[in-house]
């Protein structure tokens, strides 16, 4: 590295693909020590476990290039999957239950927006509020026990099934929200809008774009994708937890800021988060087929997500 | 004590701003010094107080070489900065702002009767009995703040103090004071340095006077020895006529009109009217409202009252987007804050206005976005290698140049300009003047606030001026001078302060 010599638009790219070369370390660090890591399976298998994670983290990436934070991500899921499964148990069409629970998770997602852009509240304030709420209401709608058991074969096939038999279909829905998220940011007048609002919300707004209503939008799209990851999860584990996805919203923000993202807003893409949640993912992989305790996996987590933000300040530097 | 400044230079980034500048004051002297904005003042003066390093050059005081590495080292050394944005912490009362940093007190408990004893005693002194040391700062006028400033920096024992632009929120009777306390502690042998635009203030207080020109000293002259022509003529470089411009266009038929315009009680009574290819300047001091016409024009203050048409039809604007719908665009007064995304490039900035023109069902059309902006690059003549660079590495002429893309992306009707040339170079100023007489030839019908007396007569067929929120008068430039219109500024009772010959 020492010789490279580094031109700053160079260096600029470097700093970018900082995440993935990280990735790319770490993968073929695990395939040297551990030989199942690089079986198709595995890898497959890697991906649908981060799956859940990176589709909460896609609208959270949009939360954050605002410079706003969404702590009611995990609440949201759990809700809508409770949602969900009563609907499904009461006999509701597959289809029908699984849109009206994303379409709650939308309604959950525009309350906090509304809170945030038209009550003027911080988001951190506003999202631990109705991350609180919505929790407590998972709980009153389930009665506090889970709910299973739906005999559905189109709703098990949302989190367990396989396209051409090898590609899991969270994994298939992982890459296609990530593509649609790229095109919006990158290529729409919203995305646009999105970082500009973020950048600054004054300049913005005195530019003529309606900061309001890119706050509600955004927060919409962040309840949306945590209510969507809410499908797979309870697809999978055929049961909805009224207590599901308790902290998942703490994992989406690493992933985030993993992938370069700022949390003050405006600096961002949606690869780097791709690649924040694949890292997380990968991390959880190697140190099980390494047998390390899970009490040591939280602490080896938590370094290297330190460990990578450090790096990422000294460089920025 | 005797500072002087040898050969200080100083860039930010690529930004020179500062080139081998001398600069000296001696004790119980009076100190002015002028040049235009972003000539370097408070660049320089920021660096003999440590508020910024000097890349190159040294600080002698009596005759001994300084090491001022930060404010501290200045602080100790007795040089003392009262900045333009007044540093009192409004939420703490005038002796904790103070004594902040330096409380007295007894086994880590603060005195407060020592503190309100020695406050009262630096605040006697500057002549601001009335002021309570136990008051929140915040409920101060500038004024008093600024003697609240002035009393600290006694406190510290300074023997230098600078001034930056001090009088520029203050009202006639404040000045007055000010002047007296200055006069007083030069007496007492402290030197002051005053940084000022206003011309006739100088004249009347100050001893010395040195001039900069972009970044460069140009020279120094005793005031008894010079005269108005010679500053200016040192200032700008040449001729004050030849700086703006002449725009040729006659101005055609009234296109905006505003009556009775007020606001949530800033400004009230505010009627004029603009015709297509006409600029009407407003000028006024710090604080008498300039700005909150334009914003309540352009929706972002509430209007409490008042109609305002364009063309003939009348106008409801509630907010930024209603007011670009109806063909207004508005050049902010603080680019860095209000008018760019700075994280985001030229491109992006530039086009961040109507970038609905580009996109088709909100997909946008790189290729029409690119084009688009290198013609509006060219049109401008924005200096910058790439249109992706971020739009903070431009230098502050071409980042307002960007501010001026972003409306001209698709022509306005309305142009509402505030401080076009804040933080702009000569040269910079020149090139926007330019452009301003370029829109208003095409028939924009052009508002604009500007501190700069020369710029309003220089640029305005007419000058609104604007007194505590009211307009008092409304001038043709031709003919108008400063004098008139610092004195319609200042509530037009007042006698302009004597001039020295």
């Amino acid at each position: 590295m020492a010789q490279l010599t580094l031109t700053p638009t160079n260096k600029a790219t470097l700093q970018k693909l900082g995440p993935f070369i990280a990735l790319l370390v770490i993968a073929v660090g695990l395939s040297i020590v551990s030989p199942d890591f690089l079986r198709v399976d595995n890898l497959l298998n890697v991906m649908r476990q981060s799956s859940i994670n990176a589709l909460i983290a896609f609208g959270m990436t949009l939360v954050i290039l605002l410079g706003g934070i969404d702590l009611s991500a995990g609440s949201v899921l759990a809700l809508s999957s409770v949602i969900i499964a009563s609907l499904l148990q009461s006999g509701t069409p597959p289809v029908v239950a699984t849109l009206a629970g994303i379409v709650a998770g939308g309604l959950m997602g525009l309350v906090n927006g509304l809170i945030i852009s038209k009550g003027k509240v911080a988001p951190f304030i506003a999202t631990l509020g109705t991350m609180t709420v919505l929790r407590g209401l998972a709980l009153v709608m389930s009665n506090g026990s889970p709910i299973s058991d739906f005999n559905s074969d189109f709703f098990s096939m949302l989190g367990g099934g396989y396209v051409a038999r090898l590609i899991p279909i969270p994994v298939v829905l992982m890459l296609i929200v990530f593509g649609i998220f790229w095109f919006v940011l990158k290529k729409t007048v919203f995305g646009r809008h999105v970082y500009a609002t973020g950048g600054n919300a004054e300049s913005a707004k005195l530019s003529g774009v309606k900061v309001d209503r890119v706050q509600l939008w955004v927060y919409t799209i962040s309840g949306v994708m945590a209510a969507i990851a809410g499908v797979v999860l309870t697809s999978r584990l055929n049961s909805a937890q009224p207590t599901a996805g308790t902290g998942y919203e703490l994992d989406a923000i690493a992933a985030v800021v993993l992938g370069g993202t700022s949390l003050t807003g405006g600096r961002g893409w949606i690869f780097g988060t791709l690649v924040g949640a694949l890292l997380i993912g990968v991390l959880n992989n190697g140190l099980n087929l390494l047998d390390v305790s899970s009490f040591y996996q939280q602490v080896i987590k938590g370094s290297v997500i330190l460990l990578a933000v450090l790096i990422d300040r000294g460089n920025k530097k | 004590m005797q500072v002087t400044m040898r050969g200080i230079g100083k860039a930010f980034g690529p930004v020179r701003v500062l080139d081998a500048v001398d600069f000296n004051i001696g004790a119980g002297e009076i100190h002015a010094l002028m040049g235009e904005n972003g000539a370097g003042k408070s660049t320089l003066m920021k660096i003999l107080s440590g508020v910024y390093q000097a890349d190159a050059g040294n600080i002698l005081i009596d005759g001994k070489t300084a090491q001022i590495r930060d404010t501290v080292d200045a602080e100790r050394a007795g040089i003392a900065i009262i900045h333009q944005e007044l540093n009192l912490i409004p939420q703490l009362s005038v002796m904790e702002n103070m004594f902040l940093g330096r409380e007295p007190s007894r086994f880590g408990v603060v005195d407060s009767a020592a503190m309100r004893r020695q406050s009262r005693h630096w605040l006697d002194m500057v002549g601001a009995q009335r002021i309570d040391p136990q008051m929140e700062a915040g409920r101060l006028s500038i004024g008093q703040q600024q003697l609240v400033e002035i009393a600290k920096a006694l406190s510290l024992d300074a023997r230098v103090l600078v001034m930056d632009e001090p009088t520029a929120a203050l009202t006639h009777r404040e000045i007055e004071t000010l002047f007296e306390i200055m006069l007083g502690l030069k007496a007492r042998g402290v030197a002051l340095v005053y940084v000022s635009h206003r011309m006739e203030e100088i004249f009347r207080i100050c001893d010395r006077i040195s001039v900069l020109r972009d970044g460069t000293f140009v020279g120094e002259r005793v005031i008894s020895q010079t005269g108005f022509d010679e500053i200016v003529r040192l200032m700008v470089g040449r001729e004050l006529g030849e700086r703006f411009p002449k725009r040729t266009n006659a101005p055609g038929d009234v296109r905006f009109q505003v009556a009775g315009l007020a606001d949530d009680g800033n400004i009230s009574g505010i009627s004029f009217d603009v015709r297509a290819g006409e600029v009407l300047g407003i000028a006024g001091l710090m604080g008498a409202g300039r700005s909150e016409i334009l914003r309540t024009l352009f929706g972002v203050n509430r209007k409490t009252a008042g109609a305002v048409s364009l063309d003939g039809l009348p106008l409801d604007i509630c907010d930024a987007s209603g007011a670009i719908g109806a063909g207004i665009g508005f050049v902010t007064e603080d680019r860095k804050n209000q008018g760019l995304v700075l994280g985001m490039s030229v491109r992006e900035n530039a086009t961040l206005v109507h970038l609905d023109t580009y996109a088709r069902f909100g997909v946008v059309n790189d290729a029409a976005e690119r084009a688009a902006v290198e013609q509006l690059i060219k049109q401008l003549r924005i200096r910058t290698r790439d249109a992706e660079l971020d739009v903070k590495s431009l230098s502050g002429g071409n980042q307002q140049k960007v501010v001026f893309a972003k409306w001209l992306a698709a022509p306005p009707r309305v142009l509402l300009l505030d401080e076009p040339t804040r933080g702009v170079d000569v040269g910079g100023k020149a090139e926007i003047y330019t452009i301003i007489n370029q829109l208003a030839s095409q028939g924009v019908a052009i508002v604009m606030v500007s501190s700069e007396l020369p710029e309003v007569l220089g640029m305005s067929d007419r000058i609104l001026v604007m007194h505590q929120g009211r307009q008092n008068g409304i001038f043709p430039a031709a003919g108008a001078t400063q004098e008139m219109i610092m004195n319609a500024a200042t509530g037009g009772k007042t006698a302009a302060a004597p001039v020295a010959p």
